[in-house]
């Protein structure tokens, strides 16, 4: 099922399909590690709702909502 | 041997530590010419002659972030003699991106594995020998924390330069992209060095504007190409960009499970457990709360506070310095002026910003700590999303907390920032939050003219939140104009590893601030001291008088009173009161003291409360003290603008905003409020135009924002 990772639910693990955007934030997107392919595991939202941290490649990221919007996701394992 | 090393690496990879190390006490700290973003550079210890300079931690070499290009345009046109790249061991992959990227710009590469401890306290391998296969250069195993691995570095650097190197390119990309790199390349060989081809090429095809521009090719060369690019995109749907990122990840996707062998039983990280407290969707503000409380009180209130108070009142009180010089001074039989200029300008002068010197410490110390414990991060974390509705982002919190306590910290906090746009927008705006120099101002006010008033206990918090409000309504209005608008960059952060701050790692960061603060403190308010002194006490026929009323200041002050007649309080002694604290803000009160004719008088100024109620009213004297609040703030804080700007030209537009809102808000706090008191005029309709102009700057659309969304 694919959808956006700012949809993604909390504890689930996506498979990253498409990352879209204008240039500079696809580019700083996928400069993080974020490439179709990529596994990426949605960890918490912060206490106020956005943004999300994520784990990918080993390391813990957070990012907004509205950029997450941008990455496409294949849902593998729901949380 | 003279050489000259680059030092470049991820945020959080250890950069700054192994800078530190390597270079000790001897480096230079400034900005980068005309940017916000601080450059350092230095020598090894042992090696005199070797430079290292300290890139900006970065995650890419693109063309779209301020950090990315100073860092490129450094490597490609400064020709260092090799760059050293440190690589964060427990984050391998995406720090391995950056090398991929380094090794293509043809200067030498040494890779400095660091973090090595956790690696092997984790129980995981890292194979540096087929790293060093994988990119064809010198690897050497680091802790940087420990120092450990330095001398190693240092001789690999040294080897690579001895013997010689030759470019050979590292990542082969896919045989589509590596045939068009190379008819790109062989169209651009005649504009670029031999060992710079493949970058260009490779930049050319990623269709990359600063290394177009670089190049300046010819418009049918350029047509040329940019149609073979969009064909071969056309074919992959996705641009020639993200197909070359794409790549560069399936090449050390390729390798790194050979490098890097990880321990199989994974216990669940310190860091996660950390995390699910202070993160935790109940109690993260709640904690937050009681760090931040604990910061302020600790710094502002108690420890800092007592040590402040202990310098102010014993060293640089009456019976302290002060009366030690006089009666040396007395006692050899100087002349007065010299004594003036000696106790009251200079010892006066400096000591009152000397005196916050105990506050600074502690409030870096524990800033540093929150900082290097990876917590900072997760208050950007926590505090992003009430930020994110003004245009700012979470980090805009700690700038505004430090400048409560003093700006000086307050303006260097805008560091940790990010983006360019909205580091300068916080540089210009941290200080109109009330520093601690500010509240005998509010004192003042409040007890003068507001005693016994049911709104008396109003006004301290008032200044506070208006401090609060001119912040956000800046960033708005600000954030509308050209110069601020820019790319719009999207908020993605790591949130490191929690540790615990080394000691040496802190006694460096605190010691640095405070360094160059206390230069400030030698230099440029000496030199303001003296002039003010020599200004409050002699007369235009350069005698020295007794009667401050017939000082160059009070006459000039009689002079120009008439520009704040508009806010209500155009009298010559409020006139010079601002003025003077100008220098510092401590002055405010006390010079009202002495043209009051008072001595002496004590922090809130109670002596002259009556004598002031008699040239202010209640609404005058409140635009007094919003003008003081958010006017330029003192001047060891636009010198800490100027440093942080690294531009005059953008030290004068923060100076020159921050006094146009003050008059522009003052006036109309003044006569739209008169209008309530009954009082319609002229002035009264400037001020409501005034402050029309200023709802249409808030509330009209933002033409530079992205509508795509």
């Amino acid at each position: 099922m694919m959808s956006s990772l700012d949809k993604a639910k909390i504890g689930s693990e996506c498979i990253i399909v498409k990352v879209s955007g204008e240039k500079p934030i696809k580019r700083r997107l996928m400069d993080m590690g974020l490439i179709p392919g990529t596994r990426v595991f949605v960890k918490r939202l912060a206490p106020l709702g956005d943004p999300m941290e994520i784990m990918v490649r080993g390391t813990e990221l957070t990012l907004r909502k509205a950029d997450a919007l941008n990455i496409m996701i294949e849902v593998i394992a729901e949380g | 041997m003279k050489m000259k090393i680059v030092l470049a690496g991820n945020p959080n990879s250890g950069k700054t530590t192994l800078f530190n190390s390597l270079t000790g006490n001897n480096q230079h700290i400034g900005n980068w010419p005309g940017v916000t973003v601080e450059k350092k550079e230095g020598f090894i210890r042992s090696y005199k002659d070797i430079t290292v300079i300290d890139l900006p931690g970065i995650y890419s070499l693109s063309p779209y972030s301020l950090e990315e290009v100073i860092s490129r345009d450094y490597i490609l046109n400064e020709k260092p003699d090799v760059i050293i790249n440190i690589v964060d061991g427990s984050n391998l992959e995406r720090n391995l991106y950056l090398t991929t990227q380094l090794i293509e710009t043809g200067v030498p590469v040494v890779i400095a594995i660091n973090m090595m401890d956790v690696i092997a306290k984790n129980k995981d391998i890292i194979k540096s020998s087929a790293i060093s296969k994988m990119f064809n250069c010198p690897v050497v195993e680091i802790t940087a924390l420990k120092s450990q691995g330095s001398e190693q570095l240092i001789a690999a650097v040294i080897k690579i330069k001895e013997e010689g190197y030759t470019y050979h390119p590292v990542v082969w990309y896919s045989q589509e992209i590596e045939k068009l790199i190379s008819e790109i390349a062989e169209e651009i060989k005649s504009k670029v060095d031999d060992d710079k081809k493949r970058w260009y090429a490779i930049k050319v095809f990623e269709k990359d504007e600063k290394a177009l521009e670089d190049l300046n090719l010819d418009q049918l060369v350029s047509q040329n190409i940019s149609a073979k690019i969009e064909a071969f995109e056309a074919l992959k749907d996705d641009d020639s960009e993200s197909l070359v990122t794409r790549e560069r990840y399936a090449f050390i996707n390729r390798f790194v499970d050979r490098v890097y062998l990880k321990n199989k039983i994974k216990t669940q990280s310190i860091s996660y457990k950390i995390d699910k407290v202070l993160t935790n969707k109940y109690l993260g503000l709640p904690i937050f709360a009681i760090i931040i409380f604990l910061v302020y009180y600790l710094s502002i209130s108690t420890v800092g506070g007592i040590m402040t108070d202990f310098v102010n009142d014993t060293i640089f009180g009456d019976n302290g310095l002060p009366a030690l010089v006089n009666g040396w001074l007395a006692s050899i039989n100087a002349w007065p002026w010299l004594q003036g200029v000696l106790v009251e300008g200079i010892i006066g002068g400096v000591g009152a910003v000397l005196g916050f010197l105990p506050q600074m410490f502690v409030l870096f110390l524990l800033l540093g700590i929150l900082e290097e414990s990876g917590y900072m991060a997760r208050i950007a974390f926590i505090l992003d999303k009430i930020f994110k509705r003004f245009g700012l982002s979470g980090k805009s919190f700690f700038p505004m907390l430090m400048s409560t306590g003093c700006g000086i910290p307050g303006v260097m906090a805008a560091r940790t920032i990010e983006e360019e746009n909205n580091r300068k927008l916080m540089i210009m705006t941290t200080t109109f939050m009330p520093c601690g120099a500010k509240l005998p101002i509010i004192a003042l006010i409040a007890g003068a003219m507001f005693r016994g008033s049911s709104i008396q206990w109003l006004i301290a918090p008032s200044a506070y939140l208006l401090g609060i409000a001119m912040i956000i309504i800046s960033s708005i209005i600000l954030k509308k104009f050209k110069g601020f608008a820019g790319k719009e960059s999207p908020f993605i952060m790591e949130l490191p590893d929690y540790h615990l701050p080394s000691v040496k790692g802190l006694a460096f960061h605190v010691y640095h601030k405070l360094k160059s603060f206390v230069k400030k403190a030698g230099t440029i308010i000496l030199l303001a001291s003296v002039i003010v002194w020599f200004l409050s006490n002699f007369s235009w026929s350069f005698v020295m008088i007794s009667d401050p009323n017939q000082s160059i200041l009070a006459s000039a002050g009689k002079l120009i009173d008439v520009i704040f007649s508009p806010l209500g309080w155009g009298n010559w002694k409020a006139t010079v009161a601002t003025f003077t604290g100008l220098i510092a803000k401590e002055n405010v009160v006390s010079t009202f003291g002495v043209l009051y004719g008072f001595a002496e008088v004590s922090e809130s100024g109670a002596e002259i409360w009556t004598l002031l109620s008699v040239d202010f009213t209640p609404l005058s004297s409140y635009s007094f003290l919003v003008f003081n609040l958010i006017c330029a703030p003192c001047i060891a804080a636009v010198a800490t603008i100027k440093r942080e700007m690294g531009s005059k030209k953008w030290t004068w537009i923060a100076i020159g905003f921050q006094t146009l809102m003050a008059y522009t808000i003052s006036l109309i706090i003044f006569q739209v409020g008169s209008i309530f008191t009954g009082l319609f005029n002229g002035w009264s309709i400037i001020g409501i135009i005034l402050l029309i102009i200023l709802l249409y700057l808030i509330f009209r659309p933002n033409k530079y924002l992205n509508i795509s969304k």
